[in-house]
């Protein structure tokens, strides 16, 4: 099964990632705030591509407007100006086609575990059977680890375990899109090491594209397939691009170890600090 | 057996009976003696002190009705009290005796005989009254509940409601129960007429008053808790498309039901509090209804008697308001913030 998913070394070049379907085409992107002061420009014509199949990290200081982004491709926040194609379909409201993990775990802490990624699965397979459902939310929980805690009420369960069934209700909605909105921020960095690793299998078997916000580098390397570099608000826009054309499966003593990996850091940290 | 009895002690409300129960099992002697000296020696001392000085306090006073009693009468009375209560039982129970015995005579005499059973008509005994009081308490409760908990929710859910009917609340929330009560009377004489003996009047009357004091603390922490239900778990909900029923009864209720049971224990306290005044103006025949019949026939042992009356409303409201606390632990998914 695991063998089957796991993608053959994909160091994709410029060509063909062009070539690839685009998943995900901010074109334009404004956001303003309309405050007591006047206007408060956010993002100022921002331009993003993802492709399908991809995952990218978006890193940037904090307030950059990062959040602001991500809830806009979920759709929890209006767009002033611009527009955001999903699959080639404008963005108007939130909806499971755009799983999202928020930064605290947004569990409803009176279920369990398996209520709570179920809450969505019926959502998205309302004509299946209930077993079928059942069966969804068992592989996607046990898939992050968390085999024998189905019927652990959410508020029982430490804050990295709570973040985990958040990544399983994301994956099990089978969405276009994974939206994760500084997934591991609340976290201390062993459990945060130990979700990445969780988030990264998962992915590799389904290759959902994804954005993940962080302001972590090694974060946004060991993730992404690009990271993108938001310039400091107000009026942001995406600054730079690194690709990190890594092989996958990646393991962090990989990364860590590649020759290319300060490279890579020194890029990010070059940009976070001018 | 140490567990359960440690359970008990929490559920009770006697957090003193905790170092108890663990000294007895020979735990940190040492340190549950300082836990009782903490728990239950000081208050103790400070309970012995107020009986003092309400004792020698006592003594200076007379009254129209005598001297102001102190603990000493109101214990005796409280015995009184409950020996009335025995006897009136047995009363009743030799009449039911003296009936049966009458009837089956007659029957033996005269099979197709006319059988009349009467009720015991003797005059309701204090423990009646308690019962009386805590049945229309409960009547009273429920009316407002129903009044409360829909009309909260809807406030909760839509900010016009809320702006609609937020003065009214505002306007209606402090109104004593003694000004409520004429209405309430001249309105349920007007509408309930049959008076079918199915429910007395002035129970009816009670109850309504009740209700209309205490419906507020309800409604306001419903609406409040509904309205302020986490920014992320609403996003989800947004994020999952879940219908708006689906939304109501999945996500905002069980996120509310902690505030929305403060708002109850509130709302019961506060019917508690008012139906001795509702009772005493309403004739229901209660507690409210004992305190006043006590003050208007002003015997020597009246003043003790009220005295009595009001440590049972203190003691039945305490343990109303316990009950209430284990009811909202049961049904609250975070049990840290319940006091």
């Amino acid at each position: 099964m695991s063998e089957i998913a796991i993608k053959e070394a994909p160091i994709a070049t410029e060509k063909e990632i062009s070539d690839k379907k685009v998943m995900l085409d901010i074109k334009d992107l404004t956001k303003i705030y309309t405050t007591p002061k006047g206007e408060y420009v956010v993002l100022e014509k921002l331009n993003l591509q993802v492709m399908k199949e991809e995952f990218i990290s978006i890193i940037g200081h904090s307030g950059c407007g990062k959040s602001t982004l991500l809830t806009m491709i979920a759709g929890l926040n209006d767009i002033s100006e611009g527009e955001i194609l999903l699959d080639g379909k404008p963005i108007t409201k939130p909806g499971p086609d755009r799983g999202v993990v928020f930064q605290s775990p947004s569990l409803f802490p009176w279920m369990t575990a398996l209520e709570n990624v179920l809450l969505g699965v019926e959502q998205v397979f309302p004509h299946g059977s209930k077993n079928d459902r059942l069966d969804i939310c068992k592989y996607y929980l046990d898939k992050v680890g968390l085999g024998d805690a189905f019927n652990k009420k959410a508020s029982e369960l430490s804050q990295g375990m709570q973040q985990r069934v958040g990544i399983a209700r994301a994956f099990a909605l089978k969405p276009k899109i994974l939206l994760l909105d500084e997934p591991f921020g609340m976290l201390d960095s062993l459990t945060r090491a130990e979700l990445q690793d969780v988030l990264l299998e998962v992915w590799n078997k389904e290759n959902i594209t994804a954005i993940a916000i962080t302001h972590d580098v090694d974060e946004s390397i060991f993730l992404a397939d690009r990271v993108i570099m938001m310039t400091s608000g107000p009026r942001a826009v995406v600054g730079d691009i690194l690709e990190i054309p890594l092989e996958r499966p990646r393991t962090r003593r990989e990364v860590i170890e590649h020759p290319d990996y300060y490279h890579y850091r020194g890029h990010l940290i070059n940009f976070l600090e001018h | 057996m140490k567990a359960i009895a440690l359970k008990l002690c929490s559920v009770t409300g006697m957090k003193w009976g905790i170092p108890f129960v663990k000294l007895f099992s020979g735990e940190e002697v040492l340190e549950q003696l300082k836990e009782i000296w903490g728990t239950v020696g000081i208050p103790l001392i400070a309970i012995v002190t107020f009986l003092l000085i309400w004792h020698f306090g006592a003594k200076q006073i007379d009254t129209s009705l005598g001297q102001v009693p102190g603990p000493a009468m109101v214990w005796e009375q409280t015995k009184a009290l409950w020996a009335e209560h025995v006897d009136e039982r047995i009363k009743a129970d030799e009449f039911y005796a003296r009936q049966d015995a009458r009837n089956a005579a007659k029957l033996a005499k005269n099979p197709n005989a006319n059988i009349r059973v009467v009720d015991y008509t003797g005059k309701p005994t204090y423990i009646d009254q308690i019962f009386t009081s805590l049945k229309t308490v409960f009547m009273g409760f429920l009316i407002a509940s129903l009044i409360a908990l829909p009309i909260g929710i809807i406030c909760g859910l839509s900010k016009k409601i809320m702006q609609a009917l937020n003065p009214m609340i505002q306007v209606f929330k402090p109104v004593s129960p003694l000004a409520w009560l004429p209405i309430v009377t001249m309105i349920v004489s007007a509408v309930y007429v049959t008076n079918d003996g199915w429910l007395e009047k002035s129970f009816i009357i009670s109850a309504i008053t009740v209700s209309l004091c205490s419906l507020w603390a309800t409604l306001i922490n419903t609406a409040l808790g509904v309205s302020s239900v986490n920014e992320d778990y609403i996003n989800v909900a947004k994020v999952l498309q879940l219908s708006p029923t689906k939304k109501t009864f999945k996500i905002v209720l069980p996120a509310t039901l902690p505030l929305i049971f403060t708002g109850l224990r509130i709302s019961l306290g506060v019917g508690w509090m008012v139906l001795i005044a509702a009772e005493m103006l309403a004739q229901n025949p209660g507690l409210g209804k004992f305190v006043w019949d006590e003050f208007q026939n002003g015997s020597s042992q009246s003043l003790a008697r009220i005295m009595v009356a009001v440590f049972t409303v203190g003691i039945i409201g305490f343990i109303l308001d316990r009950i209430m606390v284990e009811l909202q632990k049961l049904v609250s998914f975070d049990k840290k913030t319940i006091a």
